[in-house]
């Protein structure tokens, strides 16, 4: 398995609303964040739920939020974070602006 | 669309520090879980468990408690997988409830 | 001893079994007997087998995961092998955390770290045993991740403006529980009395330990 992100990859979680078992919490869906940690692999949980196999496996990274950028009313600190476990199909990398 | 369970974010009112020593029959669904899904055996995915619980619908979700939903996922899976069947399901469900009545009177 | 209740799943008095349960008996428990006892019928497994299942889940405290704390605590090498891998922690010290595996993430001075499955309710019970309820209710599992800092707060908890406060949603097939941070004053103290001051709730991260 090669993994497609590493550690401080900005990345976006894809904007999509399949039915199924999905575990992409729709909190994060089209939101900007940044690779922490790829933390494992795993078979495909969507697939699993329906008792195939799931391969191949996925790698699975830790993705951290700005509180302030999941929500608008975020009322803590500037600093605060979210971080969630999310597989690579679901990470698009964020494009380089030029800048 | 957000589905049902997928509840991160939404208001919610205050953290009750609720909890209750398992009954029983909670830990035997848990039990019933952990062996049909243990690696050996592979009868179910916890995926599937989850599936099933998600497809219960909004309304069975919130009243039902965490192993009611349990349970009625996990014999679902059980008969949708073909492990057992409905005809035998009723036949045991009617055995246990009269053996209980019985035991009980 | 016969007694009759009325419940809503139930649509007619029925007898309560003080030695079975000791509420209403509803059908969903009448299932979980039957579906049960059919998987034993039918040989999936052995009665034996459910009976040692229920000894493990009985057996499974917080206390397992406190003596792992407290030796994290005592010793900077173990703790390094415990935030790559609790199960293989847990497995030098004779302890059965299980097949599924489990991370620890640690409390730092600059990181106050708490745990919430949105999705549903994943939580490292083959470690630390049985969720309590609220970790599985509404309430926490909506408003945690938006609004920490109000929530630990319900729990008495207040981390300084200064401390990130970061919450980790477990929302793969992975396990979570918080190493927190050692409290002061606590130098000469040995494992077992530091495993002492480690609640089930530090380690999902609602609480700070305090020592009063």
């Amino acid at each position: 398995m090669s993994a497609r992100f590493a550690a401080g990859d900005e990345v976006r979680v894809r904007r999509a609303s399949p039915p199924g078992h999905v575990r992409t919490p729709y909190y994060i869906r089209g939101k900007e964040g940044v690779v922490s940690r790829l933390i494992a692999e795993h078979p495909n949980p969507e697939e699993l739920a329906y008792g195939r196999d799931g391969l191949p496996v996925l790698p699975v990274y830790w993705v951290r939020f700005r509180q302030s950028d999941l929500w608008p009313d975020y009322q803590g600190p500037e600093g605060d974070t979210a971080e969630v476990d999310i597989q690579e199909h679901w990470l698009e990398p964020v494009e380089d602006d030029g800048g | 669309m957000r589905r049902h369970h997928d509840m991160g974010g939404l208001d919610a009112g205050p953290v009750e520090p609720t909890e209750h020593d398992y009954l029983p029959w909670e830990k035997k669904v848990d039990a019933l879980v952990r062996l049909a899904g243990d690696p050996k055996r592979k009868m179910i995915a916890i995926d599937e468990l989850r599936r099933g619980i998600e497809n219960l619908g909004p309304g069975a979700y919130d009243e039902l408690s965490y192993y009611e939903r349990w349970i009625s996922s996990f014999t679902n899976v059980m008969i949708e997988k073909g492990h057992i069947s409905i005809d035998e399901l009723g036949r045991k469900m009617e055995e246990v409830r009269v053996r209980w009545q019985e035991a009980a009177k | 001893m016969s007694e009759t209740h009325s419940h809503d799943d139930w649509p007619y008095p029925h007898p309560k079994q003080p030695d079975i349960e000791d509420g209403p008996i509803t059908d969903l428990m009448i299932m979980t007997e039957a579906v049960t006892e059919l998987m034993i019928d039918k040989a999936y497994f052995t009665a034996d087998d459910m009976r040692r299942t229920l000894e493990v889940i009985d057996a499974k405290t917080p206390a397992e995961g406190a003596r792992m704390v407290a030796r994290a605590w005592l010793d900077e090498d173990f703790k390094a092998r415990m935030l790559e891998d609790v199960n293989a922690a847990a497995e030098e010290m004779s302890i059965d955390s299980g097949v599924i595996p489990i991370r620890a993430i640690e409390n730092t001075k600059d990181v106050h770290n708490v745990i919430v499955c949105t999705l549903c309710s994943c939580y490292p019970k083959h470690l630390i045993g049985l969720p309590p309820d609220w970790y599985k209710s509404r309430a926490y599992r909506s408003r945690v991740i938006r609004e920490p800092r109000a929530v630990l707060k319900e729990f008495g908890t207040e981390i300084p403006d200064g401390v990130e406060v970061r919450v980790h949603d477990s929302t793969a097939e992975l396990r979570y529980m918080i190493l927190p941070m050692r409290p002061k004053g606590t130098g000469d103290m040995d494992e077992d009395t530091l495993a002492g001051l480690v609640t089930r709730d530090c380690m999902i991260g609602v609480t700070i330990i305090d020592r009063d």
